[in-house]
């Protein structure tokens, strides 16, 4: 259920984000989403892709600073108040969502969403229990 | 004009002949009540007695900044606490401050040669002194103050910063007088230009600036903005504190006041003196105080001396501007900085390899202190919240240790440069 997002520091200067692309290119890592948070001064991009530890090694030798952190990606019906109605289920159940962000492509009827929450089992639950899918991890890497 | 003609003028043969006696008393004192300087003293086989000439100084072994830190706080004094009446403390290269103590007599002397140095600068009883030196543990603020007041002036004590009130307290009470850092000087003329201030119309008529290197392109600016005299002052707590040496009207160079310490130039590299006229490492024995005498101080300040007599009257030698230093020491918006407190702050944060860069900059005649500090994985999250609280975290430890503000900017790792060997650590892009 919980599926790995890749993060990558990026100064605020020309070129960054196209040596990151760049050396997935290389290693033949696909990106399925992804999404920058940018402040002045840096960014972060956070990733999700095909072979997330291969690509952490290789942006790792390529000398960023990467880091690996859990999320989920929630399948969301696509239609009007299809968000509404996850966000919805994870206020009631007390889980704070950090940020999320969409899918580059879509795999079913669905929209695919992905949620960076601290409390991810307990997210995971409650979705569940109200009938919203999460994917698994090789669903989201096989897209 | 002279405040204290007799010293000041005093014969040079006569001037050595009290040098050598406060010498010799100095030392004795330095041996009879420090345990540091005995122990040096004992190890090189040396006795108080063996300075029989000025000459003999040379043998004396060196006192460098680290001593100050390793005898943290009182460890150098040389008289009981009762006897301290006051104690000031500098930056130093990690998180204890280098501490220095004075007795009366001490406050008196450096009061003395503060009220030379305001009349080196063309003042008087009446002059009304602003005095924009920091107040607090910097020697500067206080220094300056009761010389002030020996000298029987009117010392308005502003303190640095807040620059709306300098301007109009300068106006409001006829300031004649201005001491401060020469780069505040300079932003105040901008300001004050800006204000629709004409400085011509003020009685103002000369600064005092030091606790910072600057130029002559900086004397020319501030004397044009500010339609006074410039005159640079020197001094450092370890010594004494402002009033070290002091410019007097001929501008050519600071005259050490000889009678209270003994200026030398060595090869920072052998220790070796240099004779006058060779540009080295200033080194500094006071020779009249009693709560904190300091033997050979060496001062990581280049400079050349200069013993050619000066037309102003004075028989003092003359030290040039200090060109540089012989160690990593940036003095920012009068404070000293050293890189090595930045990797001590990034060090407590758990950065275990710290790559770091200073970059300073001077705009609009303000230092700006910006440190690059690589992101380690350590440091780094997916949220931007958590990067930006450490950012935080850093520039407020960075402000408390360093006592200034700077920015931090963080950088990619590998980002930079390295050389072989020493690390580059500074930018410093001022041209002063």
């Amino acid at each position: 259920m919980r599926i790995k997002q890749i993060s990558i520091f990026l100064e605020n200067k020309s070129g960054r984000l196209a040596k990151v692309t760049s050396v997935l290119g290389e290693n033949s890592i696909n990106i399925r989403a992804l999404s920058i948070a940018d402040t002045t001064d840096f960014g972060i991009l956070r990733l999700i892709v095909n072979d997330p530890d291969k690509a952490f090694n290789a942006l790792k030798e390529a000398g960023f600073t990467v880091t690996s952190t859990d999320v989920i990606a929630v399948e969301v019906p696509d239609r009007p108040g299809g968000l509404a109605g996850a966000l919805t289920v994870l206020q009631e159940a007390g889980i704070n969502i950090e940020y999320l962000y969409a899918f580059l492509q879509k795999a079913t009827n669905a929209a695919l969403v992905v949620f960076r929450v601290e409390q991810l089992d307990e997210a995971i639950n409650a979705l569940q229990n109200n009938g919203i899918r999460t994917l698994e991890e090789k669903e989201v890497y096989s897209l | 004009m002279y405040w204290d003609k007799k010293h000041e003028t005093m014969p040079k043969e006569q001037l050595r002949e009290l040098q050598l006696a406060r010498l010799k008393a100095t030392v004795k004192r330095v041996y009879e009540n420090v345990p540091f300087y005995r122990k040096k003293f004992d190890e090189r086989g040396m006795a108080p007695e063996d300075i029989k000439a000025l000459d003999d100084i040379k043998n004396l072994p060196f006192t460098v900044k680290q001593d100050l830190r390793d005898n943290y706080p009182f460890g150098l004094f040389a008289v009981p606490s009762e006897e301290v009446v006051r104690v000031h403390a500098s930056s130093g290269t990690t998180g204890k401050p280098i501490v220095v103590g004075y007795t009366r007599n001490d406050i008196n002397m450096w009061s003395e040669l503060i009220a030379r140095a305001i009349v080196m600068a063309g003042g008087g009883p009446r002059e009304v002194i602003q005095n924009g030196y920091g107040y607090g543990l910097f020697t500067g603020g206080l220094g300056v103050h009761y010389g002030a007041e020996k000298l029987g002036a009117t010392v308005v004590p502003v303190s640095g910063g807040n620059t709306d009130r300098q301007l109009m307290l300068m106006q409001d009470f006829g300031t004649t007088i201005l001491t401060c850092t020469p780069s505040y000087a300079l932003f105040l003329a901008e300001e004050g230009k800006n204000a629709g201030i004409d400085f011509t119309k003020l009685p103002l008529k000369a600064g005092i600036f030091g606790a910072e290197p600057w130029s002559e392109r900086m004397r020319a600016q501030l004397e044009e903005k500010l339609a006074i005299s410039a005159h640079d002052i020197y001094g450092l707590s370890e010594v004494l504190g402002p009033g070290v040496s002091m410019e007097c009207q001929e501008k050519k160079g600071m005259h050490i006041f000889e009678d209270h310490f003994i200026a030398e130039v060595i090869d920072p590299e052998t220790g070796e003196q240099l004779p006058f006229g060779q540009q080295g490492e200033l080194v500094f024995t006071s020779l009249t105080k009693e709560a904190f005498p300091i033997i050979r101080y060496r001062t990581r300040d280049i400079t050349t001396l200069t013993e050619e007599t000066c037309s102003c009257g004075r028989t003092h030698i003359r030290m040039k501007r200090v060109t540089g230093r012989s160690d990593d020491m940036l003095i920012i918006r009068g404070v000293n900085v050293f890189p090595s407190q930045i990797e001590s702050v990034l060090l407590e944060f758990g950065d275990t390899e710290p790559h770091y860069l200073l970059v300073v900059d001077r705009k609009g005649n303000l230092d700006e202190l910006e440190i690059w500090v690589e992101l380690s994985d350590r440091f780094f999250s997916d949220k931007v919240r958590f990067i930006e609280e450490l950012e935080g975290r850093l520039r407020s430890r960075i402000g408390s240790v360093l006592g200034i503000n700077a920015r931090i900017k963080l950088v990619e790792p590998r980002t930079i440069p390295r050389s072989e060997g020493k690390a580059k650590r500074v930018v410093d892009k001022r041209e002063i």
